[in-house]
């Protein structure tokens, strides 16, 4: 039962194209996929290390522009009269790009929450995005400013007898998606279930403790913030080869408020949290739009959230988790059944 | 009881001020391998700023603090806990959010042998690694008596049971002396009387302790020697019989049998 879940989910997911036949749900199935990949990039700094990360989506639009520009090239002047020309790469050498350089920054963040917590913390993020932003808008030379990246060419592979083959249709972006979600999803399940994720957990829980115990608390806001941003990146950089077109709007404050409402009702610090609250998030509006109108759409959007958060403040995946605990508990005497638990392994 | 052994804490004139205010002067005391060593005095003695100072959560202002052959001044907190020396806190300090059996899992962090590698991969190293630190927490919590307890949430423990989760936390850490404040407080005498067991058969597994305590009858009890701060400094030191009948010590903790401490 325990085994056969996980792989239930996944062939839900991969045949997905199948049950969605209109191109428009699944257009809008990849844009929300994309956000959940970086809801849960989000959830591994907030969910497991409790750092509320305001400007999460700067990781995003970072990794959307790196991506997009090593595809694109560009030829910029910088000042001391140092010329940079970056002939254009093939678009899918954006991708490890947009997450490196995603990640680098990620690096400088993790530093920075070392002397910066709480409040700070949150009010650094903020204005970091809000300086990519500005960067993106006034950076002409690099960005186009609010002209905007155009034309981002689509991920291209090269396919062992029919050449390259450059990915245009959504049913194949689709799975390049599901593929990175995944990939992102058993990283942060590895990493939150070993002794990194307990390390993560404990100096969000009780920070003097965890230091007390011999933890290097530094070493892991640091680890978590790369990867979470590293992850973001990833989300970006697809982002901006599927849209072709990425400008400035990508670091608004919205969009990491989309993600972090993913989280939070979900149920942060749960691996399938962002998911549950990405889906819910990422398809209501589109699913209430044919309703109702635009202005009643944005209520129920908010309501809803309301609703959630109020009647389940942990979040749904928990409050899940809780009821078939509490039904397990009724059935067998408590802690046999949890040891037996222990010593399974850990799926 | 135990033969004077090599000294490994040495605390060398210590001092410790917060602006203006003096919360230790001037504090010169060792412990010995294998010792059981309680430090007292009245609130406010600075006690638990002599523990902040041992191990780094606070910078002394003068003074050096030395443990077996290390320096500990400028070493961060989590460097003095990987060196041996691990502390316990006043009050409940646990891993409220975390199950019992999680609270020691997280305390054996440092026993952990993978590298992020063994993590993201899932080598047999880390399986390796995680089964020895599961048997490792099931002993732990056998020795501290709290097996019965693995998957309850820690802030769900009765308040003599989060004490005993403290140390085992600590005892997680791999101490080679281990730094109690104030373990018995608010604890009734059956739970007391258990502790004081758990604290001695911690010694002769081979842990040297230093603890801070007002629980007196529990501090006569169990310690080796005694070591006596008030107004932050140390006014009297020697076996519990000897301190018992300190004149100096009675008047810091009775204040001219006016008020009880």
């Amino acid at each position: 039962m325990k085994r056969a879940l996980p792989i239930f989910w996944l062939l839900v997911l991969f045949t997905l194209p199948v049950w969605l036949r209109d191109p428009y749900f699944l257009h809008i199935t990849i844009i929300t996929a994309i956000f959940i990949i970086a809801a849960m990039s989000l959830n591994l700094l907030l969910g497991y290390t409790g750092q509320l990360s305001l400007g999460h989506v700067a990781f995003f639009g970072i990794g959307a522009y790196a991506s997009a520009l090593t595809s694109l090239g560009f030829d910029i002047e910088l000042p001391g009269g140092l010329h940079i020309v970056h002939a254009p790469w093939p678009a899918i050498a954006g991708f490890p790009v947009g997450i490196v350089v995603a990640g680098l920054c990620g690096y400088m963040i993790g530093k920075l929450s070392f002397k910066v917590r709480g409040a700070y913390f949150v009010i650094v993020t903020i204005s970091f995005a809000e300086v990519m932003r500005l960067v993106a808008l006034n950076w002409v030379d690099l960005t186009q400013g609010p002209l905007a990246l155009n034309n981002i060419p689509p991920y291209s592979i090269w396919l062992p007898g029919i050449g390259e083959y450059e990915i245009w249709s959504k049913v194949v972006f689709f799975y390049v998606v599901a593929a990175v979600g995944v990939a992102c999803y058993l990283i942060i399940q590895r990493l939150v279930q070993s002794r990194i994720g307990r390390a993560m957990v404990a100096l969000k829980d009780n920070e003097s403790l965890a230091i007390s115990v011999g933890i290097d608390v530094t070493r892991y806001l640091v680890l978590a913030a790369v990867m979470s941003a590293a992850m973001a990146g990833a989300a970006g950089s697809l982002y901006a080869h599927y849209v072709k077109i990425i400008d400035p709007e990508i670091f608004l404050f919205i969009y990491t408020v989309t993600m972090v409402i993913m989280v939070i009702t979900g149920g942060k610090g749960t691996l399938a949290g962002p998911i549950v609250g990405g889906v819910i998030f990422g398809f209501l509006p589109v699913v209430v739009r044919s309703y109702v109108a635009p202005a009643v759409q944005w209520m129920i959007y908010g309501a809803l959230m309301i609703v959630i958060v109020f009647l389940l403040p942990r979040g749904i995946v928990p409050a899940i988790e809780q009821y078939f605990l509490n039904r397990k508990q009724a059935d067998r005497p408590p802690d046999v059944a949890v040891l037996a638990d222990l010593d399974a392994p850990k799926s | 009881m135990m033969p004077p052994a090599e000294t490994i804490l040495s605390v060398e004139n210590v001092a410790v001020h917060f602006g203006g205010l003096v919360a230790i002067s001037d504090m010169t005391f060792s412990v010995s391998r294998g010792e059981i060593v309680a430090l007292i005095g009245p609130n406010g003695a600075g006690k638990t700023t002599a523990f902040n100072v041992i191990t780094g959560f606070l910078k002394a202002t003068s003074g050096e603090v030395r443990y077996r052959t290390a320096v500990l001044n400028g070493l961060k907190p989590h460097e003095i806990s990987r060196l041996g020396l691990v502390r316990t806190f006043q009050r409940t300090s646990v891993f409220q959010e975390n199950s019992v059996f999680h609270n020691v899992m997280i305390g054996l962090h440092t026993r952990g042998r993978s590298k992020l590698w063994d993590t993201l991969l899932g080598t047999s190293r880390e399986r390796e690694s995680e089964r020895e630190l599961v048997n490792a927490a099931l002993e732990i919590l056998k020795f501290v008596g709290l097996e019965h307890r693995t998957t309850t949430l820690a802030a769900n423990l009765a308040y003599g049971e989060q004490r005993l989760l403290g140390v085992a936390l600590a005892l997680a850490a791999k101490p080679s002396m281990l730094l109690l404040d104030e373990p018995v407080s608010g604890m009734n005498a059956t739970e007391t009387a258990r502790f004081v067991k758990l604290v001695e058969k911690i010694r002769d597994a081979g842990t040297t302790i230093l603890l801070v305590e007002h629980d007196m009858q529990m501090v006569m009890k169990v310690s080796d020697r005694v070591v006596v701060l008030n107004y932050g400094r140390i006014i009297a030191e020697g076996a519990p019989g000897q301190i018992q009948n300190n004149p100096e010590v009675i008047r810091a903790y009775l204040g001219q049998r006016k008020k009880r401490a």
